[in-house]
Formats: C-alpha cells, sequence, structure tokens
C-alpha cells in the first residue's frame, strides 16, 4: 500500500513542475526574470475575495460596453485564466453550465429579435418573416414581419454583453467556491455563514437524490424518464432530504454549532443600539444621496451609519467563541489578482475613453466595430491570475 | 465516566418505553460494546449519552445521565460537545463542511481553541487516520471507509473524554473496518478515551472491547460483563462464539486466535468424520430438500447424492479431490473425484464415457467410472469451467431438491444447456474519465450464487448497475437472459432481472405495505396478491398498512425484496444486503435466498460480509480497482485470502470449513452415522 502512495507523491509535483516549465519555456526570456507561481496548497491558496473581485471587476468592463470585439476579449481573459487555474473540485465544474447559460441567453435574445422585431429602426432588410396580424389593443407589438440586419446586430451586441457578465460570475464560481467567501465573514455572522453553506450543499444533494431515485424507477419497471417520473419521485426526495437535514443538524447540534459565551448585559445592549441605529443612518444616508437636495448630509450618514454597523458586528462577534482555522491569508497574489480586476474596470474610465464611441460602436448605420486601444489593454490585464495564482495539484 | 441511574426512555406518541431501568457507569478508558437485535433501544441508548435523546429527538428520559459529571437534563449538546464526540450510522449526514482540512477543524472552531491548537491537532489526527493524502479532498468524493474515518476524525480533534460510535464499521469493507477498530483501540490505549460503541458485526469488535453491555430485548434490563460472559449468554454472537458454544469451550473464545489454540481436539474430530473438509459444498449445506437426511442410513443414497451436489458447485477446475483416505466409506472417496468428472463432461458434451458414468452414479459401483472420466478432462481449463457453469445451471434449475434420481437426465444435454443467466465480457464502464470497471467478465448460470467482494469502491456496485442497465457500457458486453439491459424496456427488463439497491428504502415510494405491494404487482404485470403473498411469505406478521419507513432495516429489505421478486425475475441482484441486518435478520435472509436459489434463480450479492458469502455463495469474484482479481468456487478463494476468510475457515485452517452450520451437521451426522454402525 506505501511504496505506490509514496511514488505518486513524487511524480504529482514533478509533472506539474514539468508543465510549468513547458508554459514558461513558450513564454520566451520572461521565464528569467518573471517568478514561478507555486503550486497551491492551502497555505498560499488565493483569498477567494480576490477572485471575485477580479471576476468583477472584469464584469464590470463589460457591463459598459457593447463592442463585441472588447467583449470577446474579456470572454477570452476569462476563459484562458480558468482553465489555467482552475481545480478538480466539483464545484469548478460548475463553470460548463455557466457557459451553457451564457450561450442560452445569448440564443434566447437573438430569437426575440428576429420572432418579436426590435425597436431599432433599419434599412437592411436580411429576410421578411410572415407577420400574425394583431389585434388593434396590441399596438406596439407584433410577431413575425421584417428582420432588419441592424435589429438583429443590436440583439447580438446586447445579448453578448449579458452572456459576458454570466461568464465572468461563473468563472468567480468555478475558482473559488462561495462557501470559502461565507469564511470570510465577520465572527457574528459565522453562524448564519455555516447555516448558508448548509444550504448550498442542500441543492447538489437534492439532484443526486433524484437522479438516484429515478434510476430505482427503472428497477420497479417504470420508466426512469419523462415528467411524470419525476414527479413521482418528488416526496421520497424531499423527505428523504428532510430527513438528512434532520440528521445534520443532531450531528452539528452535537458538533458544538451554536455554543455562545456569556457576555455582560450592557454589552449586548450596546451591540443591538449600534446594529439597530447604523442600519437605520444607513438607509437615511442612502436616501440622502440618491435624492437631489440631500447632497449635504447624505455622504457622512452613510459614513457614521456603517461604521456603527461594523462596531456592532464586532461586539457581537465577542458572544461568539468561535475561532478560525487556517483563513485566507490575504497575500501579495491576492493583491495582484484584486488589482488586475480593479484596473481592467477603472483604467478606461481614467483613459477617457468612456462615452467614446468605441465602446458603443453605432448600429444605425451599421458600422464595423473597432477595438478600442486603451480598454482592449485594460481588458488584458486581467490576464495576470494566469500568471500570479498558484497553480492548483493535479489530483493524486 | 458515563453514568446512567435508572434509566428509562418513551418518545412521544408511544406507550412503552423504549430502554427501562438502565443502570450503566462506564469508567474512563474503557471501550464498552453495546449489542442486541434490531430494535432494542441501542441507538437511544447512545443518543442519551451525548444529550441527543431527550434534547433533540424529544420524549421522556427518567433517570439520570451524567457524563464526566454533567448532567445531561442541564446540558445541551452542544454544551457536551467538549466531552462527547458522537459518530452516527451515516457519515455523510455528518458532514458540515466540504473539504477534509474543514471538516476535521470543525468542531474545534466551534470550540474555540486557538489556531495553533487547531492546526497541530488537525495534523496529528490526520496522521493518526492516515488521511494526509486526502486532505484537500472534497469530503463527497471519498470511499465509504474514508468517509467514517473522516467523520470519526472530526470528532477526534476537540479530544472528547467519550467517543461515543453507532455502527462505525457497517458499511466498510473488512480491511478498511480493521484501520477503523485499530485507530480506535489506539486511541483507548494511548489517549485514555472512553469508546462506547454499537454495532452488529460482532465479529469485527467483540474482541477490542473491554466489557459488553447486551439489552436482550426491547424494554428489558441491560446484562453487563466481559465479553466471554456477556456472549455465553446472547442471542447475538459472532461465528467464532458459535463455534465455541458448539464445541462447549469454556471460557468461550472471542477471537480466532483464542480458538485456535483450543481447537485442536475439534480438528482432530473434525479430521476423522471429514477428512477433506465439509461433505457438502457451503452454499447447498441445507436447502429444501435435504437429500443427505433422505436415505435412512443407507450408505447408497447417502453417497449418491454427492456427484450431483459436488457437479452443481464445484466447476472442475476445482480439480483437487481428496484422496483416498482408508478408513472411510469407499462411496464417499469415490464421490469426491466423480464430481468433477460429471462436470467436466457435462461441459465438453461429447465426451462419451463421461455422461453415462455420472448418470450411474447411483453407488459405490459407479465410482471408477465416474474417476475415470474425471480424469481426462479434469483440467480443461476456463473455457470447460465456464460450459461446466451452464450445466451446472441446468442442473440445479430443473431439479433444485430432487436429489440423485434427477441428476441423470440433466448430465446429458449439459452442451446444449440455455443462456446463461447474465454473461459479461470485456466490459469498461467510464465515469467521468475514471473507468470504474475494466475488462471484466462475469458468467452467472441459473441456480448460482456469486458473491463479489472487494474493497470500498472497488467496481462493486458499478457491475451490478451495468447488470440492470443502470450505467452503459463504454466498451463490452453486457447480456441479461440475451438482451442488452441498458436497451431494454424497464417494464421487459424487470422480468430479467432485479436489483435491491443497497438503501432498499429508494425502491420503496407507497406509504403502506399494501400499496406499495399492488403497485409492485402493476409494475410487473404479475398476478394481484402476488407479491403480498411473498411478504407473507419473507416478513410474517407485516400488518397491510404498516409505513414502509417504519419497517426495521430487515423488513425493509425483506419488502423490497418481495417487489423485486413479484416479477419472478431470473437474475436476482443484491447491494451489500446485510448492512444493519442482525444475526436473526440475516439468517432469515440467508434461508431466503437459499430457497431462491434452489428454485432456479440466479443471484449476485455484492457484499463486505464474508461470513455471508461463505454461508451462500458458490462462486466468488473478488474485484479490485475495477479489474477482476479472482474468480473461483467459494471455499477456494475465501481459504486462500486472509482478509475474505470467514471465522471459522481461519480456526480450523488447514481442514476446508466455511460456517458453524456445516460443522454442527458433519458433527452431528458423525453421531447418526456412529449410531447407525
Amino acid at each position: 500500500m506505501k511504496p505506490p502512495k509514496d511514488r505518486r507523491d513524487r511524480r504529482t509535483p514533478g509533472t506539474a513542475v514539468s508543465r510549468a516549465a513547458v508554459r514558461d519555456t513558450g513564454a520566451g526570456p520572461r521565464a528569467r526574470w518573471f517568478p514561478r507561481a507555486p503550486e497551491a496548497h492551502r497555505s498560499n491558496a488565493l483569498h477567494a475575495g480576490a477572485w471575485w473581485l477580479w471576476a468583477l471587476g472584469l464584469g464590470a468592463t463589460a457591463s459598459r460596453t457593447t463592442n463585441p470585439l472588447l467583449l470577446a476579449l474579456v470572454v477570452g481573459v476569462v476563459c484562458y485564466v480558468v482553465a489555467a487555474r482552475r481545480t478538480r473540485a466539483p464545484w469548478s465544474r460548475s463553470y460548463g453550465a455557466f457557459v451553457g447559460l451564457a450561450l442560452a441567453v445569448l440564443g434566447v435574445r437573438l430569437a426575440f429579435a428576429v420572432l418579436l422585431g426590435s425597436g431599432v429602426p433599419g434599412t437592411h432588410t436580411l429576410l421578411t418573416l410572415p407577420e400574425v396580424p394583431l389585434p388593434g389593443w396590441a399596438q406596439g407589438v407584433r410577431i413575425g414581419g421584417r428582420v432588419t440586419a441592424e435589429g438583429v446586430v443590436f440583439a447580438l451586441y446586447d445579448g453578448l454583453r449579458l452572456a459576458t457578465l454570466l461568464i465572468c460570475v461563473g468563472a468567480a464560481n468555478a475558482l473559488a467556491h462561495p462557501a470559502r467567501l461565507l469564511k470570510s465573514l465577520p465572527g457574528a455572522l459565522y453562524e448564519a455563514g455555516v447555516a448558508a453553506v448548509v444550504a448550498l450543499t442542500f441543492a447538489p444533494n437534492l439532484i443526486a437524490d433524484v437522479r438516484r431515485l429515478r434510476a430505482a424507477r427503472r428497477l420497479r419497471g417504470r420508466p426512469d424518464r419523462g415528467l411524470r417520473g419525476l414527479l413521482q419521485v418528488g416526496l421520497p426526495v424531499l423527505e428523504g432530504a428532510l430527513e438528512r437535514s434532520v440528521a445534520l443538524a443532531a450531528a452539528m447540534d452535537a458538533r458544538g454549532y451554536g455554543r455562545t459565551l456569556p457576555v455582560p448585559a450592557a454589552v449586548r445592549r450596546t451591540t443591538a443600539v449600534l446594529t439597530l441605529g447604523g442600519l437605520a443612518a444607513v438607509c437615511a444616508g442612502t436616501y440622502g444621496l440618491l435624492t437631489a437636495d440631500g447632497s449635504g448630509y447624505g455622504p457622512p450618514l452613510l459614513l457614521a451609519g456603517t461604521a456603527a454597523v461594523l462596531a456592532g458586528l464586532w461586539l457581537g462577534g465577542r458572544r461568539s467563541p468561535r475561532t478560525r482555522y487556517r483563513p485566507d491569508a490575504w497575500g501579495v497574489r491576492a493583491w495582484l489578482v484584486a488589482a488586475s480586476g480593479a484596473a481592467a474596470a477603472v483604467l478606461p474610465l481614467l483613459a477617457g475613453a468612456y462615452g467614446s464611441a468605441a465602446l458603443h460602436p453605432s448600429v444605425v448605420p451599421l458600422t464595423a466595430p473597432v477595438l478600442p486601444l486603451w480598454p482592449a489593454a485594460a481588458v488584458l490585464l486581467g490576464l495576470v491570475p494566469a500568471f500570479a495564482a498558484p497553480i492548483p495539484r493535479e489530483p493524486s | 465516566m458515563i453514568r446512567f441511574e435508572d434509566v428509562s426512555v418513551t418518545y412521544d406518541g408511544q406507550d412503552a418505553p423504549v430502554v427501562r431501568g438502565v443502570d450503566l457507569t462506564v469508567p474512563e478508558g474503557e471501550l464498552v460494546l453495546l449489542v442486541g437485535p434490531s430494535g432494542v433501544g441501542k441507538s437511544t441508548v447512545l443518543g442519551a449519552v451525548s444529550g441527543l435523546v431527550p434534547h433533540f429527538t424529544g420524549g421522556t428520559l427518567r433517570g439520570r445521565v451524567t457524563v464526566a459529571g454533567r448532567d445531561t437534563r442541564l446540558h445541551k449538546p452542544r454544551e457536551l460537545a467538549d466531552v462527547v464526540g458522537t459518530v452516527g450510522q451515516d457519515p455523510l449526514s455528518h458532514f458540515v463542511t466540504d473539504t477534509v482540512e474543514d471538516e476535521l477543524a470543525y468542531g474545534m472552531e466551534s470550540l474555540g481553541l486557538a489556531p495553533d491548537v487547531m492546526r497541530r491537532r488537525v495534523e496529528e489526527t490526520l496522521d493518526l487516520l492516515g488521511l494526509a493524502d486526502l486532505r484537500d479532498r472534497p469530503v463527497a468524493a471519498l470511499s465509504g471507509g474514508q468517509q467514517q474515518r473522516v467523520a470519526i476524525g472530526s470528532v477526534l480533534t476537540p479530544h472528547p473524554r467519550v467517543l461515543v460510535l453507532d455502527e462505525p464499521t457497517s458499511a466498510l469493507d473488512p480491511a478498511a473496518a480493521e484501520e477503523v477498530l485499530a485507530v480506535l483501540q489506539r486511541l483507548v490505549h494511548d489517549l485514555g478515551t472512553t469508546v462506547l460503541m454499537a454495532e452488529h458485526r460482532l465479529e469485527r469488535v467483540v474482541h477490542h472491547a473491554d466489557r459488553v453491555v447486551l439489552l436482550p430485548a426491547p424494554g428489558a434490563a441491560p446484562v453487563t460483563g466481559t465479553p466471554a460472559e456477556v456472549m455465553a449468554v446472547s442471542p447475538v454472537h459472532p461465528p467464532v462464539v458459535s463455534l465455541g458454544r458448539l464445541a462447549g469451550w469454556s471460557p468461550l473464545p472471542l477471537t480466532v486466535r483464542d480458538a485456535r489454540r483450543r481447537a485442536g481436539a475439534l480438528r482432530e474430530r473434525l479430521a476423522r468424520v471429514a477428512p477433506d473438509g465439509p461433505p457438502e459444498p457451503p452454499a447447498h449445506g441445507t436447502p429444501g430438500g435435504a437429500p443427505a437426511e433422505a436415505g435412512p442410513g443407507a450408505p447408497g443414497s447417502r453417497v449418491a447424492t454427492h456427484p450431483s451436489r459436488t457437479a452443481a458447485a464445484v466447476p472442475p477446475t476445482h480439480g483437487t479431490p481428496a484422496g483416498p483416505v482408508p478408513g472411510t466409506p469407499g462411496g464417499r472417496t469415490a464421490a469426491g473425484p466423480s464430481g468433477p468428472g460429471a462436470a467436466g463432461s457435462g461441459g465438453l458434451g461429447a465426451t462419451g464415457p463421461g455422461a453415462p458414468s455420472a448418470t450411474g452414479a447411483d453407488g459405490p459401483a459407479s465410482a471408477p467410472g465416474g474417476t475415470a472420466a474425471g480424469a481426462g478432462p479434469r483440467r480443461p481449463g476456463l473455457l470447460a469451467g465456464l460450459r461446466a457453469g451452464l450445466f451446472r445451471g441446468r442442473a440445479t434449475a430443473a431439479s433444485p431438491t430432487a436429489g440423485p434420481a434427477a441428476a441423470p437426465p440433466t448430465a446429458g444435454p449439459g452442451a446444449a444447456g440455455p443462456a446463461p443467466a447474465a454473461s459479461v465480457e470485456g466490459l469498461v464502464v467510464r465515469r467521468g474519465r475514471v473507468e470504474a470497471l475494466r475488462g471484466v467478465a462475469l458468467d452467472v448460470a441459473a441456480g448460482e450464487t456469486v458473491a463479489l467482494m472487494g474493497r470500498n469502491g472497488a467496481g462493486k456496485s458499478t457491475l451490478l448497475s451495468a447488470l440492470v442497465g443502470l450505467v452503459e457500457p463504454a466498451a463490452g458486453r453486457v447480456r441479461v437472459g440475451g438482451a442488452a439491459p441498458h436497451r431494454t424496456a424497464p417494464r421487459d427488463l424487470v422480468r430479467l432481472v432485479g436489483l435491491v439497491p443497497q438503501e432498499p428504502r429508494d425502491l420503496l415510494y407507497a406509504d403502506t405495505v399494501a400499496a406499495e405491494c399492488a403497485a409492485a404487482d402493476r409494475d410487473a404485470g404479475a398476478a394481484p396478491g402476488t407479491c403480498r403473498a411473498l411478504v407473507t411469505r419473507l416478513l410474517p406478521g407485516v400488518g397491510d398498512d404498516a409505513h414502509p419507513r417504519d419497517l426495521s432495516e430487515g423488513q425493509r429489505l425483506a419488502l423490497a425484496l418481495s417487489v423485486v421478486l413479484a416479477a419472478r425475475p431470473p437474475l436476482l441482484l443484491l447491494d451489500e444486503p446485510t448492512r444493519g441486518l442482525d444475526y436473526a435478520a440475516k439468517a432469515r435472509l440467508v434461508a431466503v435466498l437459499r430457497g431462491l436459489a434452489a428454485d432456479g434463480h440466479a443471484i449476485v450479492l455484492a457484499t463486505h460480509d464474508v461470513e455471508l458469502a461463505a454461508e451462500l455463495a458458490h462462486r466468488v469474484v473478488i474485484l479490485a480497482d475495477g479489474e477482476r482479481v479472482a474468480d473461483g468456487p467459494a471455499d477456494d478463494v475465501v481459504l486462500a485470502s486472509p482478509s475474505f476468510a470467514p471465522q471459522v475457515t481461519k480456526v480450523l485452517a488447514p481442514q476446508r470449513w466455511l460456517t458453524v452450520a456445516q460443522v454442527r451437521a458433519a458433527l452431528g451426522a458423525a453421531g447418526d452415522g456412529e449410531a447407525d454402525a
């Protein structure tokens, strides 16, 4: 038993190193001055927040443009990073589902534009579908009719933007499990975070149960496909899920979930006042910020409210005896990854590229989109994680 | 450390207490085993220690339970978490986080231990339980044994003074169970942890226990004592204890080693009555009919049963007949070799003299013929073995209980026998990129019982799934009754093959037994009442309106079995059928399955339970890493492997005994024989 394991252990880093070497040779002389990313393990794992900031930064850029070239560049950057740094964990497989969803969104958007027409006036008619006559009260709605190139291109740009956003979120999800992000919550919210994590595992378990029970239907000689099959296993699946939840609750209770420390009544009261007062101040401050005449008192109230809520959370955390086991550290690499995302979102702004026509290529009249230089360079910065983040270990 | 003072527990809505009058003191550093038949309240007693009973389950607890000086009435489970660690039956429902390392740390985080302490203990525990390679793995992706070890590790890290385990080894293969028990042993010896554990598989744990607490019946007061004392009176006991009771050893042996040291006399006695081990192959030990007892004292009829029986159970590759032993009746000596002879000739079919001689195997006179025929085709290799399998199936199918008279007609047409109940060739099954099965071949004849063994994750369940068409083969061929299961409509498939899954309740949808049976008859296209009749036979005393979920594990298994059998599939598959069954339920299952095999059903069981395999199987197939590593007659395979050998085999080696029933029968028969002489 022992020797083969040892051999495998020795071999695993070997393959990773050799692959890294291959990549660096491909990258040319840079291999000499750019320090190679280490193999990932728990202590150098990138903070989940860094991944989410990176993905949201790229998403922010995507949400502010309809330029298909720029959007394609964002998708390419995201896909490359995911391919280079994705682990083999089950949640990493969700990326494929997100890409599928993005494609579906694009398809639906295009189909609607073709079938229902679009509000974009166009002169280039691609084809004319038979139009369904609608009564007078349905004015403004039409089904079928003229399909213009302008309308289709507009829908394509719009759908592409939404699809890119979905792919960015999917990438964050694949690279850093949301559960790991929840672990970085303040102590007072930790218990709620654990509950959320448990809820997150509920759905995959439910799906596994449905699969198992549908398979079992086959053993009873009933068809294992179709909607009826799904409905008939519904009750047993829910029963099973309930039983498992109760068993898990018992296990969590027996393992000390929800233990509290005695705290003085004064601290408890202060916590309540700070949290509630802070929340009220945040609401009022936000209102002030959004109304036209409240810009004077808005920002300070918002800041004060936030501070009060944070203080309340900190005090509330004293009730919980919890400690953290090996929390994700925010190191240099996390800074690099987060900064690359932030740069992708902010640099175009600073360069004054926004508002420029290149980000929103004109549809009427139809023009060929041009890749804007500065935003494209900023998006390319999003490739940093593919070199800075630790390389996931090959599964043994 | 743990103290029960006159404790009785009544759950809400029940009239009688589940456990009553429990007085129990477990001192520090003891490993105490809680035993008893199903449904006597073992889990309730365990739950009372961790405070889950009654804080979590509801109900009324009378009396007082104290753990490390804390009264469980005043302390909730979470406030006992630093002194009591609890692991339930299903490790998966115990996990809160998603990776091994986080899971080990979770309990310590709840208790608020310092980060450096947590780190040190996680590393220690990873080493202690051999989990270091798995530290980053998602818990859901681990095998059963690994999950069980992680679950134990996760309650060990807070260094509880008491560990409470409910059936920690039931779902594990023998090697993984040994690992878990070795860990527990180390905890008790090195750290002074107090362990209270309930377990059905006593053969695995009883010798590790310092004391045993027996709950003999629901509501009965517990009996406490040393393992040997309690085992002497316990209704549930492992095979080595039954053997000890049979042989009248005192004090009772609890381990194979103890038993071996006392077994000298028994071995000699057995050597006198049956020099080559059991006179009858294991699986046919006591099926209905029992021809061995048919002829009252007539040596002819007695000996004549051997050709057909040996032929029915032992393929010709098992070509090691016992040498003639002077002093035993001549007929018996002849019977040994004539078995292979008959089987071999049946397989080859054309071997002229073989068939007639087997046909004429009516008494000692035909023995030379049989031996001569056997000598030729004795080693025809695997092919003949397989074809002998065909013959065998036919023989058993045609004459399940008939005995010698029915043997002749079936010996002739052996070569042209019917298709096997199932045949698998070069089967490859992929799950993602992993090849769960690689080039597996298996043939199962009608009337044959095959035990699939191998460690957790070796591909046993996958093979069963392939046989019912739940997974599609990536390569190779699967045929069940001539059809490819994954392309057959479920409605037709149930008449060819039935699977009782690991969790029998997956098969049950209805809310009463009667509705379940009615649905099963409809599904199978059987006459109304078929399933209910089966339930009545397998499960007497269960009312029509009982809810399937309220049944015990054994009853649920029997109900699922009835549902599957309603379609009368010639091939019956069972996945881990003895999980959670006590010895009595297991014995009933064995009797039922033997009856089915005698009726001509082919049976394939995937099991970790070596005792079950020894009692039932004609053939044992061992899988490892998706490949078939051994395939042969049950006694050959289990004798060759220490981890798959049942206890009786280990005690009586080098003689070839598998079960206590065989030994009892041999001793009893010897008594009869001597009386006759």
